[in-house]
């Protein structure tokens, strides 16, 4: 009964380990992706600049826009040429005729919001075009939101699994040492001497059932770093570095495994110390 | 030292087992309880070292009253209460020494003071030389004397003993009477319930009779009073 105790801390640990690992992991990537979202909006041609500054306006008059910036169409050339490198130079024939447009570059506060924004933009007046993250991007934000939620839900149910069935076997001691905690109580010991063994004993299955989930964590997680790191090639993605995050990581798994052997004796021992 | 003041016991399941009791015990005084089976007398005992609580009325120990004491406090009265059972309640597991040494760690004595009150007691109920047995290498008497032991060695104002002879033969309950006897005339109050009428009839002290959950008689040298 200990043995499953432990076993089901371990269990938990080493999954909240796993999903902790990809959803920190996940999250890095979509703060990296969320701190480069802009929206580009293109001015029409034929705009004039009563039209553009009404525009500015109307863009900024959106609640979610936290930074409006102008650019003109020699800046967007000069960008574009430096972003091409060698082949850039070709472009720069350009200098003389721009074919580019004028454009504002807008922020919103939550990039989430993106993609209202830049809706609303379209709809406006001598927008030409709007440019903004593609899809991919967007489904990134809205899968890393619902793997946070399904994620937690998950966690929740195996922390109370876990603690359930530490509470359990704490309630077998308990009951093998009924007679001694009614005398204990019959000549005047307080709830909390009782109690403190108990405690322990909770404490020590969280902790011990933690160990293994570390090791896993800090071996796997090295190996994980050390062969992976080097070969990504996506923007955006890369791990969180070995130190501190494996070791913080581990802090984590260990202080969710005392919760879990605390949490579990403390239920099972307060209805029994009743009267 | 305690006064219950129109106290009733209504158990969950409906039975009243207390129906208006009015009683003053006084520190030093020595008092037998009895009645027939069910009258009511484990229930009186249980309300002096809050095991029960009453539902109606108050029961008042030293000033604090006991139907109203806060949860937390309960382990300071019954430091002041020692209480015998019938059943002895011994640790099988502990030696005689350990089991009643088990009274004072728990409310955290500290080593040297337990050993020497532990043997100071040990001295009282004549089983020193027994420390180091099991309970159930000793004899039932020896096993209740432990029990009285484990009771007083905190020094307690009051010994409460639910019919502590019930499981002896005659020569062993007069063992342990005498004990409490001995207790009782070095200043603590003794409460005893008893089915003893020999022990009553001969040992005169203080008599309250419960029937039915009342006291119908409270007399000072009193008799047993019933059949035995
Ligand atoms: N814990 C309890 N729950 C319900 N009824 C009880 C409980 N203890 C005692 N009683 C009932 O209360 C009455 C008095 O019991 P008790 O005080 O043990 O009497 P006595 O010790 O004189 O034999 C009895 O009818 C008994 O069945
Ligand atoms: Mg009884």
């Amino acid at each position: 009964m200990t043995l499953a105790s432990v076993g089901a801390v371990t269990t938990t640990l080493i999954l909240v380990g796993l999903f902790l690992v990809l959803m920190l992991n996940l999250n890095q990537v979509a703060e990296n992706v969320e701190e480069d979202v802009e929206i580009k909006v293109l001015i029409d041609l034929t705009a004039k600049e009563t039209d553009i500054n009404k525009l500015e306006n109307e863009i900024r008059n959106i609640p979610q826009v936290s930074m409006l910036q102008f650019s003109s169409k020699e800046e967007e050339l000069k960008q574009l040429i430096e972003s091409m490198g060698e082949e850039g130079e070709a472009f720069e024939l350009f200098e003389q005729d721009n074919p580019l447009n004028d454009a504002f570059i807008v922020k919103t506060e939550d990039p989430i919001d993106t993609f209202k924004v830049a809706e609303q933009i379209m709809k406006f007046d001598n927008v030409g075009e709007v440019v903004y993250a593609e899809d991919v991007i967007r489904k990134l934000f809205e899968f890393n939101q619902y793997a946070r939620y399904v994620g937690l839900g998950f966690i929740i149910a195996l922390v109370l699994t876990a603690a359930f069935l530490v509470s359990n076997t704490i309630k077998i001691t308990i009951m093998a040492r009924s007679k001694e905690i009614g005398i204990m109580k019959l000549v005047g010991a307080t709830n909390s001497f009782i109690r403190w063994p108990f405690f322990i004993e909770g404490l020590l299955m969280g902790i011990l059932g933690s160990i293994l989930p570390i090791a896993l964590i800090l071996g796997g997680y090295y190996y994980l770093y050390e062969n992976l790191q080097d070969r990504i090639q996506f923007p955006f993605v890369e791990l969180l570095p070995y130190h501190p995050f494996a070791f913080q990581l581990s802090f984590l798994l260990l202080a969710i495994g005392a919760f879990i052997g605390v949490w579990g004796s403390v239920m099972s021992v307060r209805k029994f110390l009743k009267v | 030292m305690i006064e219950m003041k129109g106290v009733h016991k209504k158990y969950p399941n409906g039975v009243t087992a207390l129906n208006g009791i009015n009683v003053s015990i006084h520190k030093g005084e020595f008092v037998y309880v009895v009645g027939p089976s069910g009258a009511g007398k484990s229930t009186f005992i249980k309300l002096m070292y809050r095991e029960e609580k009453p539902s109606k009325g108050s029961v008042v120990m030293n000033g604090v009253d006991l139907a109203t004491l806060k949860e937390r406090k309960v382990p300071y009265l019954r430091r002041n209460v020692g209480v015998v059972f019938q059943d002895f309640k011994l640790l099988p597991k502990l030696t005689v020494y350990e089991n009643i040494a088990f009274a004072l760690e728990v409310i955290e004595e500290s080593p040297k003071k337990i050993r020497r009150k532990v043997m100071e007691v040990l001295d009282l109920v004549k089983l020193k030389n027994k420390a180091r047995f099991l309970p159930n290498e000793l004899s039932g008497g020896e096993q209740q004397r432990i029990s009285i032991a484990r009771a007083i060695v905190n020094r307690p104002g009051l010994v409460i003993a639910d019919e502590p002879t019930g499981n002896l033969d005659p020569d062993t309950s007069w063992d342990i009477v005498r004990i409490l006897e001995e207790i009782n005339s070095r200043g603590t109050t003794v409460v005893m319930a008893t089915h003893s009428k020999e022990i009553v009839n001969t040992l005169k002290k203080r008599v309250i009779a419960i029937e039915s959950g009342r006291i119908v008689r409270d007399e000072l040298r009193g008799e047993y009073g019933y059949e035995s």
